[in-house]
């Protein structure tokens, strides 16, 4: 008698609680495209970070005596028009790109999230202006905005780095903004307002926390753009400079090899593909767990 | 199995032993159990209950409209009145598509999200038309006018190029209702059709089913937790409860003599004119809906009830057959208990 | 809807006036003096004052402004530095090639994205659904420049289909036009089409689950009319809104992709006037591809409108 006994609700309630939802960590590693996404991207950085201590070759001494060989046991992915090791350039190229895309990212959400706040916070005449000032920026198309930038600055890492965060601004003071639009709003901020909260508590103890799900998503979009940046500058010649190693250098050098030695054009778009795609796929999963609204859409 | 009205006509739809569950990531829910009835030409049936006690899934359940997680058994069977039945539980698109606004038709809830944005009303009435009737757009848009003008909407040559914006809530919810009996369905289903609105507007609707129910002989399956509404306009009770029927009978012996203690709580919650309740204050019903991962073969409503001893906690109580019946080892009135659960399963 | 339309147009000229500032002041910013630059190797003080006059080099930033702000008002950008004609010229002659490569990825992203995030949404759950989304996830991660190596080491060099270089003007061949537009269309559009095709299948998603398709299956509708007629009618509006905001990334798109494949767009002339310090042209160039941005942003906005009648027909009646 005891189980039969036993009502709906009890039956039901530890089956429920159990089935909770779990952490938002284990959510995210539960998804296998997220989980793919978090390895790749996890390896490239530990490519970034140990890349001078993997590599036999200089990624940059020209080697005549070995030059566009292919992939064979001693250069992996053959080597380029001087001979130097394109796995060694790969390694550093990951370095530059991982470099670009993070620090790109920092230096938006430095400038485009107070703006946002302000904005958003504030509204009337703080909104107007910065939305005007976002709104011409964005008339800019990236490439202008960075050639322009690449010609007063001088061609360089830092530069295209420079060029890249600039041209995200936008995007992250209109995230910042819609979020605090929305959040301003909510009972539990106009209750803080209401209780006398200064405007410091408000936005950096209330909006910001709860901003921050679309804010860590915009981010993880954000990387791969700056990569996919960097790449395309240092192929235009706006970017890293030869002979320092790049994936987007690499691949400006190819060009005039393409049909000789397809390895030199292969093996970089491969890495570059690699690290958009795994942090693309990071992007995704985090929104699905983090922003109930991007939610499973 | 399935109570009947006595002696009455062909049901026009007929539900029998129906159950819905759900499967989600945290397991299967058993949002419907074992739910059946009959429903007869001309007749205004209201199924009572909370809300999530399985009411609207079961409506959807007979367009066919539950989402692809939905697992459903039993039977739904719609007769045309021309002599041909057809089973609509597991039927394939194509038969359902010719029964949906023509044979049965649905109003929902939400008059504010029901209505599609971007399309005028008279398009919306007008497409009904032209899949069932084959209308061309001319015909479809004279007789959408003329519909909306049925419904009681005020200079309806106008409104019919209006958008839902547009339209006030309870206008919208005229449209919803113009939309649904532009073929002239045997069978309307009405999901609450006045919870979103003002209580006037309420009155107006409801005004207009009964209009329909009276002119075009439309049999109504109202579904609806406002126990005013079922006086109103109600001939025949179904009172659900955690996705079972826990009693049913004609409105006039449910509300007088209420014989399931979930059905006396009901009511009990409920101020009615004439009468004072109990300590001047209205009753509420102790405990929450459980929500069901299976079918236990126990009372769902044990938890919740004063009256609830070891039988209810042991063996599922049947709904019996007859005219008014309560599914309860323990009715309130002088009924005699049902037989066990086997001969129910 | 007038008001709304009225107050998007002060909007943009704000905009406009704003980018123009920045454009003068960004050029007048470059390294290096075009005045000495264009002397030769050894300049001549006198020839370099000369230079400075006929240029106006040498008068206050708020005359060269005005001077430049008013002739560009009339379509005069002035002479090229670099190859002494004049720039409206340059910018003519450019933009033939760059409009029918942004229309040509247009239209193919439009098709693509739409139809696979349509087909992605519909059939949720199923391998067409993850295949979609995989095409997607790809498109987005794919440099457009890469790809445009390797198509041109698929399709032009390994099975020669397609061109790999050079224009000629539609008005001149029509499909030999279309052979050398081909492959960088393709490429141009291949990362707008994974946009549109992600936004497309989230708006469908939502759509799809809206009361008012629910309420168009309950009216027996044919599958085909629900998911056209109504779900992506909806979804259509979101959607419009992507497509323009991308019609302005094209434009960054075009530059790489007229680098690849040797097209004489403004993508080119862009990167040769700043290379050559080249102020007439770049100022011409970047005003007109930043006028075009905010015209095309503000006719998505009319365009926005014009589908959404809860913003063309304002209010309650």
């Amino acid at each position: 008698m005891s189980t039969a006994t036993a009502t709906p609700a009890q039956q039901t309630a530890p089956a429920a609680a159990a089935a909770r939802r779990p952490g938002r960590l284990r959510r995210l590693i539960a998804s296998p495209l997220a989980l793919t996404g978090l390895v790749i991207a996890a390896v490239l950085v530990a490519v970034a970070l140990a890349a001078p201590l993997i590599t036999p070759y200089d990624p940059t001494l020209p080697d005549f005596d070995h030059v566009l060989s292919p992939p064979s046991l001693s250069h992996w992915l053959g080597t380029d028009d001087l001979g130097r090791d394109q796995l060694a350039r790969v390694f550093y190229g990951v370095r530059a790109s991982m470099q670009v895309g993070v620090l790109a990212v920092v230096l938006a959400f430095l400038i485009g999230v107070p703006l946002g706040l302000v904005a958003g916070y504030y509204g009337r005449f703080a909104d107007t202006v910065v939305s005007r000032l976002t709104d011409t920026m964005l008339a800019f198309p990236f490439l202008v905005l960075a050639v322009g930038l690449a010609a007063v600055l001088g061609p360089s890492l830092l530069n295209a780095t420079i060029a890249i965060g600039v041209a995200q601004i936008p995007a992250v003071v209109r995230i910042t903004r819609a979020e605090t639009l929305r959040l301003r709003h909510l009972d539990y901020v106009a209750a803080t307002i209401a209780n006398g909260g200064g405007d410091g508590t408000v936005l950096f103890r209330r909006i910001l926390p709860n901003a921050a799900p679309a804010l860590i998503v915009q981010a993880t979009v954000g990387i791969p753009g700056a990569i996919l940046g960097e790449a395309l500058l240092s192929f235009l010649g706006l970017g890293v400079q030869p002979p320092s190693p790049s994936l987007g250098v690499m691949l400006s050098s190819a060009q005039s090899f393409i049909a000789q030695a397809p390895w030199m054009a292969v093996f970089p778009g491969l890495v570059i593909v690699a690290a958009t795609l795994a942090f693309n796929l990071l992007g995704d999963g985090l929104r699905d767990v983090l922003d109930p609204r991007g939610g499973t859409a | 199995m399935t109570p009947t009205p006595s002696g009455g006509p062909e049901p026009v739809l007929t539900v029998d032993g129906l159950t819905v569950s759900f499967r989600s990531r945290y397991g299967s829910v058993q949002a419907v159990d074992g739910i059946s009835y009959e429903l007869a030409p001309g007749e205004v049936l209201a199924v009572v209950g909370e809300s999530g006690c399985g009411k609207s899934v079961t409506s959807m359940a007979v367009l066919g409209l539950l989402p692809p997680t939905a697992h459903t058994t039993g039977s739904i069977r719609f007769a045309d009145g021309r002599g041909g039945t057809r089973e609509l539980l597991g039927a394939d698109e194509r038969t359902l598509g010719s029964v949906r606004g023509k044979e049965i038709a649905m109003i929902f809830q939400e008059p504010m999200t029901s209505l599609n944005p971007v399309l005028t009303v008279g398009r919306q009435i007008a497409e009904v038309l032209r899949r069932h009737q084959g209308l061309n757009r001319a015909q479809a848009r004279a007789r959408a006018v003329e519909l909306l003008g049925l419904v009681g909407i005020p200079a309806p040559d106008r409104r019919v190029d209006e958008y839902p914006h547009q339209l006030s809530g309870g206008m919208r919810q005229r449209v919803m209702i113009a939309i649904a009996v532009a073929c002239d369905p045997r069978v309307l289903i009405a999901d609450e059709p006045t919870t979103a609105l003002d209580v006037t507007v309420q009155a107006g609707i409801l005004d207009v089913l009964r209009n329909l129910r009276e002119q075009l002989g439309t049999a109504i399956v109202l579904i609806t937790h406002d126990l005013g509404v079922v006086a109103d306009i109600a001939d025949r009770v179904l009172v659900m409860y955690a996705g079972r029927a826990v009693e049913q009978g004609t409105v006039q012996e449910v509300f007088a003599e209420p014989r399931h203690p979930y059905t006396r709580g009901l009511l009990d919650a409920v101020l009615r004119p004439g009468t004072r309740p109990e300590g001047g204050r209205l009753r509420e019903i102790p405990g929450v809906v459980p929500r069901l991962t299976d079918s236990p073969d126990v009372c769902t409503f044990a938890p919740r009830c004063d009256r609830a001893d070891e039988r209810c906690t042991a063996l599922r109580p049947a709904l019996d057959t007859a005219a008014h019946a309560a599914a309860c080892w323990h009715p309130l009135a002088g009924a005699a208990a049902p037989a066990p659960s086997e001969a129910t399963r | 809807m007038i008001p709304y339309l009225l107050r998007r147009a002060g909007q943009s000229l704000v905009t406009l006036v704003l980018v123009s500032v920045v454009v003068f002041l960004g050029v007048r910013a470059l390294p290096g003096d075009p005045a000495l630059a264009m002397a030769g190797e050894t300049p001549d003080p006198q020839l370099v004052a000369a230079i400075r006059h006929q240029y106006g080099f040498d008068q206050s930033l708020p005359v060269q402004y005005w001077k430049f702000v008013s002739s560009a008002v009339t379509g005069n950008f002035g002479i090229s530095s670099r190859t002494g004609m004049s720039v409206t010229h340059s910018i003519l002659s450019a933009a033939p090639v760059t409009v029918e490569l942004a229309l040509l990825s247009l239209l193919l992203a439009t098709l693509i994205g739409i139809g696979a995030g349509v087909a992605a949404a519909v059939r949720r759950g199923r391998p067409t659904e993850w295949l979609a989304n995989a095409v997607a996830l790809l498109g987005l991660s794919v440099p457009s420049f890469w790809l445009g190596m390797v198509l041109v080491l698929a399709f032009a060099v390994a099975i020669p289909l397609f061109a790999a270089s050079g224009f000629v003007p539609i008005s001149a061949d029509p499909l030999d036009n279309l052979h050398r537009m081909a492959l960088p269309a393709l490429v141009l559009g291949s990362g707008m089409a994974a946009v549109v095709m992600r936004q497309t299948r989230s708006s469908m998603l939502e759509s799809l689950s809206a009361d008012y398709v629910r309420t168009a299956r309950a009216k027996g509708l044919a599958r085909r009319q629900v998911v056209y007629g109504h779900a992506l009618r909806n979804s259509l509006i979101t959607v419009t809104t992507v497509l323009g905001l991308q019609l302005g990334q094209l434009i960054s798109g075009a530059v790489v992709t007229e680098q690849i494949f040797v097209l004489p767009g403004f993508g080119k002339l862009t990167l040769d006037a700043v290379t050559n310090r080249d102020y007439a042209t770049i100022q011409g160039v970047v005003l007109c591809t930043a006028t075009a941005y905010i015209l095309v942003n503000l006719l998505v906005d009319v365009l926005y409108s014009a589908i959404d009648p809860r913003i063309r027909i304002g209010g309650a009646a």
